[in-house]
């Protein structure tokens, strides 16, 4: 199996663990990622929210990139996934855009590469059975609330992503992974996003604090990621959330890839645990203590 | 709840201008107020976002583009996923956006505008986001350098943010969408 991998800004910042970890479970698995030569960043949020022809037209220069490299993308960040993936669209559903796309690109492109996200790479490419068969630990119970946030899952139309409103793709994953992953209502709630990085912060504090709030209560002892938007504002949040709230969740937050890396008994370093603000260290007691016997 | 316009300018209406610039169809929603429901940001702001389809419909003026809910807006798009008539608010609050930066209205707390053209700017300069550039611009545009003061040793502490901007080799294609993009403004 092999992918253009698209690895997105965050991958060299703020999500360099997500990154990490899916280059070393990928690795562990025998996906092969190809990095696009000469990626460049896919707008995000600013580009559509400044200039539609902006917005399709940088993401649309590296799926023609893909393209000649004759392969599928593959790419982390959700973010990334949702502008990639809308590009396609527009340039499929919009003749203009095609137009106005080919014009700035010098190059015409019809939105044909797929595009695909680690999780249904892993979960639908190469397999949860294929999978279980790898792991050398298990969650062995660990209760996990799946948190999906807003761009793999809408616009449903231009994402094909799972269920919009109870996706399941990441928990499979963790019940895969001899977790117990929980029925909750906020798993496609919005993290707040961006605002996080304005002076509008203190909405993301009181949206994270909602989320891991519900988490909580609904007996979450770990909470299972796949954007890295997400991530960052439920795990650096927290301690606002206690100056604000008095609540001291101590919750840790970790991508689905570094979930899986511990089951598959990778080290610590590849999957970037140090990167993360709240200690992982009551999920790594458990995968410590439950290893399976060869 | 009353709701009170100003008449819009004389010319194109502002919804017009809006259904044209974001290709949404406004006349098809009939305020059921899911999208209100649903809205991440609504409890934060001026605005559910069912009363900024009425308003347009209602033939409101350019006292919207002060509406904070334009800027509060995530773009999370709960709003379309619920929308029974598929109306797609998120191209819609783009426009509102965009228009507002264009006429020059009063930008709210946040100053979204500032953050998007400081981030794009990165992106032109370097063909991807380089985060201490982009906190930089808007940290100096807004004044707010102890807004979050705490977490930047933290950031760098755990090396989540990088100190040197990555280029991408692909530097002239990416000018060149910025460029034609420019040009088609409007278009």
């Amino acid at each position: 199996m092999r992918y253009a991998y698209y690895p997105g800004c965050s991958s060299e910042s703020s999500a360099r663990d997500q990154h990490t970890s899916s280059i070393a479970v990928t690795r562990a698995l025998g996906i092969d990622l190809v990095e696009i030569p000469g990626w460049s960043c896919c707008g995000a949020t600013p580009a559509h929210q400044t200039d539609r022809l902006l917005a399709a037209s940088l993401p649309a220069a590296n799926l023609l990139w893909a393209r000649d490299m004759g392969l599928d993308v593959a790419v982390n960040c959700a973010a990334c996934y949702n502008r990639l993936k809308t590009a396609n669209y527009e340039v499929q559903h919009q003749p203009e855009m095609r137009k106005k796309v080919a014009a700035a690109l010098n190059r015409d492109y019809d939105g044909s590469v797929k595009v695909r996200h680690i999780v249904e790479v892993l979960l639908e490419d190469f397999g949860v059975k294929n999978l279980e068969t790898r792991l050398r630990h298990s969650l062995n119970g660990l209760k996990i609330a799946a948190y999906y946030g807003c761009l793999l899952v809408r616009p449903h139309e231009v994402t094909q992503f799972d269920d919009p409103e109870n996706p399941q793709s990441v928990d499979t994953l963790v019940t895969a992974l001899g977790g117990e992953s929980l029925d909750w209502p906020c798993k496609v709630s919005c993290c707040g996003n961006s605002l996080s990085l304005t002076t509008r912060s203190d909405m993301v504090v009181d949206f994270s604090d909602a989320i891991i709030g519900m988490a909580a209560s609904a007996g979450a002892e770990c909470i299972a990621v796949a954007c890295p938007l997400c991530q960052v504002n439920l795990d650096l949040r927290q301690s606002n959330i206690q100056k604000k709230t008095g609540r001291n969740y101590q919750m840790p937050v970790l991508y689905i890839t570094q979930l899986i890396g511990l089951c598959l008994g990778l080290s610590f370093a590849e999957l970037g645990l140090n990167k993360l603000v709240v200690s992982p260290s009551a999920v790594i007691k458990v995968v410590n203590e439950n290893s399976f016997k060869f | 709840m009353t709701i009170r316009i100003k008449k819009g300018r004389t010319g194109q209406s502002l919804r017009d201008t809006v259904v044209q610039m974001s290709g949404v169809d406004l006349s098809a929603c009939y305020q059921c107020k899911k999208c209100s429901s649903g809205c991440t940001v609504s409890a934060h702001s001026q605005s559910p976002p069912s009363e900024i389809i009425r308003r347009l419909q209602l033939g409101a003026g350019d006292e919207l583009l002060r509406n904070d809910l334009i800027f509060t807006c995530v773009s999370c798009e709960t709003c379309y996923a619920r929308c029974p008539m598929g109306i797609d608010l998120v191209p819609v609050m783009d426009a509102l956006r965009a228009l507002a930066v264009q006429r020059k209205a009063a930008i709210p707390k946040g100053n979204v505008p500032l953050f998007n053209s400081a981030f794009l700017k990165t992106v032109h300069i370097f063909g991807r986001t380089y985060d201490l550039g982009l906190m930089a611009l808007y940290k100096i545009g807004t004044s707010s350098y102890s807004q979050d003061a705490d977490k930047i040793p933290l950031l760098i502490g755990k090396k989540k943010i990088a100190f040197l901007p990555s280029f991408s080799p692909n530097l002239k294609t990416v000018k060149r969408i910025f460029e034609i993009a420019r040009q088609n403004k409007g278009k």
